[in-house]
């Protein structure tokens, strides 16, 4: 059983990360692409709680919450390298 | 009635999470990025929470299953996560792409800059 | 003491996380599992957390986080988006970088504090420099380029920070 209106939600949620991933491939500068990166973070994390309730799955709510938790800390390395290390 | 307000949560997390992936085509630098990103993204991603929560009560309700209990609490476990990461992350890169050197367009002041240079000299 | 809190806490969240095992209740297994795991965590990390962690005992302070969190942080997020929403429908910006001088006394105020104006209206921190006693805000829309207090950024917030990181 599929519940269709967050089905379409999920849809509208990703072609927000498409734009995101835009930002990914055309930024100008490195953190620009952060940016990009962070934004899909949040907006994958949105997507798959919307999916693991379309499908009735509570398993893509907890690989949602491992996602949101590694995501952040690869963000943080990320920014450490570019600030040149950890001071 | 349930689902008018599953509609409405679900249509405000539409709206402002794509607002937040658009508002990274029309701000001109990174920081100004930041805001509409972090904000927006944060923002839209409560109110998909709160109509998977809505949702998976009013099934518990109808059918007593426990996965439906679960579901609620594992979204919310999520949410809390991505509160707490989401602005903290955004603090991060703000400072590091300062620290690598980007500046802000169009800026009418920049302190920190000027911290930086005193701090140099 | 940070063994008890540490294990507390990661008890708890295991029970969110594994509710519903049996009937809407936890079954045996689950519960002497997570007793084990909680107990490496906590051993594991009693290094790292130290004493000050009691504080995270004060049931007083909880309900202050929750209030806080419903009430003024939520309201100040709706404005927030509505203010972004704007901007980025019209493009008009004004940027810049300000030194916001603050009065608070630890790390964990700061945070609150710092954590709070990235959420809330057209404020974004890069720097919070606690030795100063200042923060370095990036904002949207200039109206004061140097503030004096952090009333015009942050409204009531570094009182409820204040109050909450005690």
């Amino acid at each position: 059983m599929i519940v269709e209106i967050f089905f379409y939600s999920a849809l509208v949620v990703m072609i927000g990360a498409f734009f995101a991933l835009l930002r990914v491939f055309f930024g100008p500068s490195v953190p620009d692409r952060v940016v990009g990166v962070d934004t899909l973070n949040t907006l994958i994390v949105a997507g798959m709680i919307l999916l693991g309730a379309a499908y009735d799955r509570t398993i893509y709510i907890d690989i949602a919450i491992v996602y949101a938790l590694l995501s952040y800390i690869g963000t943080l390395a990320i920014a450490r390298y570019l600030q040149g290390g950890l001071e | 009635m349930i689902e008018y307000m599953i509609y409405t949560f679900l249509a405000i997390n539409m709206i402002f999470n794509l607002l937040g992936s658009i508002s990274l085509h029309r701000f001109p630098d990174v920081y100004t990025r930041l805001h509409g990103a972090t904000k927006c993204t944060t923002f839209g991603t409560i109110f998909a929470v709160l109509a998977v929560v809505v949702h998976a009560l009013y099934q518990l309700r109808i059918t007593n299953d426990p996965k439906y209990l679960q579901m609620a609490l594992h979204s919310v476990v999520a949410l809390i996560a991505l509160l707490l990461t989401n602005p903290t992350g955004a603090h991060a890169i703000a400072k590091a792409a300062h620290l690598s050197g980007v500046k802000p367009v169009k800026a009418v002041i920049d302190a920190y800059e000027r911290k930086l240079e005193e701090g140099a000299q | 003491m940070s063994f008890i809190i540490v294990f507390m806490w990661s008890f708890v969240l295991w029970l969110v996380l594994t509710a519903g095992t049996k009937g809407m209740l936890w079954s045996p297994e689950e519960l002497a599992a997570g007793v084990i795991f909680s107990s490496i965590v906590a051993y594991s990390t009693k290094n790292i957390v130290g004493e000050k962690a009691s504080r995270f005992l004060n049931p007083s302070k909880w309900l202050g986080f929750v209030v806080y969190s419903v009430g003024p942080l939520f309201w100040g997020m709706v404005k927030a988006n509505l203010d972004v929403a704007y901007r980025v429908i019209t493009g008009k910006i004004k940027p810049g970088i300000v030194r916001v001088p603050v009065d608070l006394e630890n790390e964990a105020q700061y945070t609150i504090l710092s954590n709070s104006i990235t959420l809330t209206p057209g404020t974004l921190t890069i720097e919070a420099c606690p030795d100063e006693k200042a923060l370095y805000v990036h904002w949207i829309n200039v109206t004061e380029p140097e503030p004096q207090s952090s009333e015009v950024i942050a409204g009531s917030f570094e009182k409820w920070a204040r109050r909450l990181g005690k």
